[in-house]
């Protein structure tokens, strides 16, 4: 016998059906956007990153166009008048020791920098999540195997593999993004590890091998999605950490080569000639130091928005 | 205890075999070799160097002479540095070296134990907020702006306090001595410095609030022993594993440190030697550098269980 609907069943029915319900990410996202100091960063950041990206087609001068008339020039508004030479014309942030614009150079350098950022990052996160995964997974004597060479690589400071990468493939503009993605993904896999052997318990990964599933199809599809959290907030850690990486190298001349430039390169000319020309170290430092602040209020930011704890 | 020492030493030399195959190879399948130049030399005399350094043989004969070598403690030659074997060119660096990494990892203990709980024991004041700021700081900005930046103000620009003119040598070595090496240990010291101050408040904070704590106060103790007797030996218990985290940052800021203000150390042969391809010192520091790591997260271990006895090593 089928009890037939009241109204009023029926339109608590109706209620239920209109309040959305919030995911987890929903949450997460209300969250970051509370916090001041995340995001403000965010705006900075993509301030910075849209002028390094669409900045230089607006400037007057190319990144490696040389003016021998204004070697090392301060710009126009620079306070110390004790300086040899005034730039002139639009060249905001000075000129460089062989006469290029630094504001050009600053930006240009913003592009590698945060571009050896993202394709390291990216490289670290495919290896790590990958790697971490499936060793979670498969456990056992495998997991153990995998974890111990992961061990192994941690007890190189990893920055002299990554020299040594670099004097094998001789400054090589790729190969330096992927040599220092290469060496960051041992915390990103000892972390999705840890996270799958926690999921891999869970009934809906028995409900799919039940299904059939095949060991491929469960890491890609039900274990991967899940560790997403722990990764992402991860993931703006491993960013900055890759800049200063590229930087590190490009400082000490085993990075990226001239004509480019990136922000290591610019500040290592500029520590060379700060006595005379303290422009040159000032800009490109202070555009390093306010990206790597921002991705760590970020990456703060995001720990606290998808932390469970705090709940 | 005694076993579990003994068992991890062990542990230690696959690892470090590992290490050292890998940066073998990595070296040898490099193009280009120390020998290369601008210069065209006379075939012969280029094969009676290369078969001075046997390199004419083949590369697994090359490894096992390395190998041999190495375990009568022999790094070989430098292949750059002529009449200098690599152990010499260590042995020269390393004093320096080891001054200035171990007067900077004292100075960050001493001054990030003391920030953090300082920090801890005004938490969420002024005080607090200020530390923790000057941490992130101190974390953020990569040591290779920072020693600029403090050259250029202590050492360029000079600075007076009080009348006394406290500018300081922006570089050079002058045989250790202390006002050369103000600002590159400080330099070096300042990552350190904030991880240290930040992991001290965190333990602390959560020692302060345990009961044991709560006991000592009820006892009638006075503030200063309570958190130098009870408190801080319970919160530097995570320090000490920290400590092997901190000797690697503190080697790897050391070359910058040393190539900044010329320092002869062995982080200076390093990238040298990476420039120039000369393959045995370059490998020679790298060994060096790895076994010390191991060396030291093996003693951290050891002094974690021999400071806190809830941790045993049964098995």
């Amino acid at each position: 016998m089928s009890v037939p609907f009241s109204d009023k069943t029926a339109q608590i029915v109706g209620l239920a059906l209109e309040v959305k319900g919030r995911s987890l990410w929903d949450d997460a996202r209300r969250r970051l956007f509370r916090n001041r100091a995340a995001v403000v960063s965010i705006v900075i950041l993509g301030a910075i990153a849209l002028a390094a990206v669409f900045g230089p087609f607006f400037l007057a001068y190319s990144f490696d166009a040389q003016n021998y008339d204004i070697v090392s020039c301060a710009p126009d508004w620079w306070p110390d008048h004790s300086v040899l030479c005034n730039a002139g014309g639009s060249h905001w942030f000075g000129t460089d020791n062989i006469g290029r614009d630094l504001l050009v150079r600053t930006l240009y350098g913003a592009r590698v920098s945060l571009a050896v950022g993202l394709i390291a990052t990216l490289v670290s996160l495919v290896i790590g999540v990958t790697y971490g995964a499936t060793a979670g997974y498969l456990g056992g004597r495998i997991d153990e195997l995998m974890m111990r060479f992961v061990d192994v690589l941690y007890s190189i400071p990893y920055i002299f593999l990554v020299i040594i990468l670099m004097v094998i493939f001789n400054r090589n503009f790729f190969l330096l993004f992927v040599a220092i993605g290469a060496v960051e993904w041992l915390t990103m896999a000892r972390i999705v590890r840890g996270q799958t052997l926690s999921i891999k318990q869970k009934e809906f990964i028995e409900a799919a091998r039940a299904g059939g599933v095949g060991p491929v199809g469960i890491i890609a599809r039900h274990i991967i999605p899940n560790v997403f959290g722990p990764v992402i907030v991860y993931v703006t850690l491993t960013v900055p950490a890759s800049i200063l990486a590229e930087s590190f190298l490009s400082f000490l001349g085993l990075g990226i080569q001239e004509p480019l430039t990136s922000w290591g390169v610019l500040i290592s000319e500029g520590a060379a000639q700060m006595e005379t020309a303290p422009w040159m170290l000032i800009f490109p430092a202070a555009f390093m130091a306010v990206t790597l602040f921002c991705f760590n209020f970020i990456g703060d930011g995001l720990r606290d928005a998808l932390d469970p704890k705090d709940r | 205890m005694f076993s579990y020492a003994i068992r991890r030493l062990l542990g230690a030399i696959p690892t470090l075999f590992i290490i050292i195959t890998l940066a073998f190879f990595m070296m040898r399948v490099a193009p280009g070799g120390p020998f290369d130049s601008q210069r065209r030399l006379p075939p012969e005399i280029e094969h009676n160097i290369k078969a001075a350094y046997n390199l004419d043989k083949p590369l697994y004969q090359q490894y096992f002479l390395y190998l041999g070598r190495l375990a009568h403690g022999d790094l070989g030659p430098s292949f750059k540095n002529k009449d200098f074997t690599v152990t010499e060119l260590i042995a020269d660096g390393l004093p320096v070296s080891a001054k200035l990494g171990l007067s900077a990892i004292t100075l960050a203990l001493l001054i990030g134990m003391t920030m953090g709980t300082v920090a801890a024991l005004r938490q969420n004041k002024w005080v607090d907020y200020t530390v923790m700021s000057g941490a992130m700081i101190g974390i953020t900005i990569p040591t290779f702006v920072m020693a600029p930046l403090l050259t250029l103000i202590f050492g360029v620009y000079g600075v007076s306090l009080f009348g006394y003119d406290i500018s300081l040598p922006v570089g050079g070595w002058n045989g250790g001595a202390l006002r050369n090496m103000i600002l590159p240990v400080f330099v070096l010291s300042l990552g350190p410095i904030a991880y240290i101050a930040r992991i001290t408040r965190g333990s602390m904070v959560e020692v302060l609030h345990s009961n044991y704590v709560r006991t000592a106060r009820a006892k009638g103790l006075s503030s200063t022993k309570v958190v130098i007797r009870h408190a801080l030996r319970a919160a530097v218990l995570p320090l000490v594993s920290f400590l092997g985290p901190a000797t690697a940052g503190i080697l790897t800021g050391s070359l910058i440190v040393e190539q900044i203000f010329g320092i002869p150390g062995i982080g200076r042969y390093f990238i040298n030697g990476a420039l120039n391809r000369d393959y045995t010192l370059v490998m020679g520091v790298l060994i060096y550098y790895a076994t010390f790591i191991i060396l030291l997260n093996l003693a951290a271990d050891l002094l974690y269980a021999v400071l806190d006895p809830r941790v045993r090593y049964a098995k």
